[in-house]
């Protein structure tokens, strides 16, 4: 007997607990962006029309180290640059129109992304959309509340907040290492940026660090070396 | 704000044109794999390069202060599989305490 298809809901049920963790990520989004003098609408106008975890916390921790916006754009910018390609992994699965390749498109993040593949580069777009729209709804629903709870903190070093990026970006970086070329982008990446911090503005460290990405070109079969 | 409002423009553009890349303009053909092999690796390089300065920055200089105590713990809760938000809470909760008495 063949498995039955996945539908929306599978996608909604399969993500539920991913779902709780977003909406706490959302809230430290929320939170942090407050405290990186973003305002009140702004984070939450960025959660909805970016829905990018690691490009917004980027944005933020660049603006609250005063770096300039020409930094901040092109570091969160590089950061979903990942998503050309896992765009492209999926585009042959979405049927619709422009319109509703636009969304499904807006929607394909790690997590969605994760849950629609079926095994053999197939992806469910039925999945794919459930998954989204529930992880959205955290996503936007998380900032909300950050940033109504950003109002009460006061001095966020007193709560060790400007700690919380760090510690984050790690949470983040950690699964990316699964391979060599990753490990060794990562620790050029990280000298780079230490390097230049006492030499250039704000912001100016992160994207030269970007450089790490070129232990690409000397291990062309890197990505599958452990 | 007005630095904040031109952040969340150009991020949110920029960011829905990349997702749209393979969806939308593609239509369905590969990308180089090349590209593809750089590109994967640009994550890595940048959170690693947020790591290091979120940790050890303080402006133009590198200092070691009660961050680095924080950091420390979320890296050990991260090794032994915490979830993100406990890390987050970990690391900051840390943190304060290390600066509450006097780090």
């Amino acid at each position: 007997m063949p498995a039955p298809e996945r539908s929306h809901r599978d996608g909604v049920r399969e993500v539920a607990p991913l779902a709780i963790a977003v909406l706490g990520f959302g809230a430290s989004f929320g939170v942090l962006a407050r405290a990186a003098g973003m305002g009140a609408i702004s984070p939450i106008v960025m959660s909805a029309t970016t829905f990018a975890g690691s490009a917004q916390f980027a944005a933020a921790s660049i603006l609250g180290a005063g770096g300039g916006v020409a930094s901040a754009v092109t570091a969160a910018l590089l950061l979903n640059a990942r998503y050309g390609p896992i765009g492209v992994s999926v585009a042959p699965y979405l049927h619709g129109g422009l319109w509703s390749r636009f969304i499904h498109a807006q929607l394909t993040v790690d997590e969605t992304w994760a849950v629609a593949a079926e095994g053999e580069g197939r992806f469910n777009p039925k999945v794919l959309l459930g998954a989204g729209l529930t992880l959205y709804a955290a996503w936007v629903g998380g900032t909300v509340l950050g940033v109504a709870f950003g109002d009460l903190i006061g001095d966020p070093a007193t709560w060790g907040l400007d700690a919380a990026f760090p510690a984050l970006f790690l949470a983040l970086l950690v699964p990316q290492l699964t391979t060599r070329a990753a490990r060794l982008a990562a620790l050029i990446g990280a000298a780079i940026a230490l390097a230049l911090t006492p030499f250039t503005p704000a912001g100016v460290p992160i994207i030269a660090a970007s450089a790490g990405c070129l232990v690409g070109l000397t291990k062309a079969h890197g990505e599958t070396t452990p | 704000m007005t630095t904040a409002w031109t952040v969340v423009v150009l991020v949110g553009l920029g960011t829905a044109a990349i997702k749209s890349l393979g969806p939308v303009l593609l239509g369905g053909r590969p990308l180089p794999r090349r590209i593809g092999a750089l590109v994967a690796l640009l994550a890595p390089a940048l959170l690693a390069a947020l790591v290091a300065i979120n940790t050890f920055a303080d402006g133009r200089s590198l200092t070691v202060d009660a961050r680095v105590l924080g950091v420390g713990v979320a890296a050990l809760a991260i090794w032994r599989r915490a979830p993100v938000l406990l890390v987050i809470v970990l690391a900051a909760g840390t943190t304060a305490l290390a600066r509450a008495l006097g780090a």
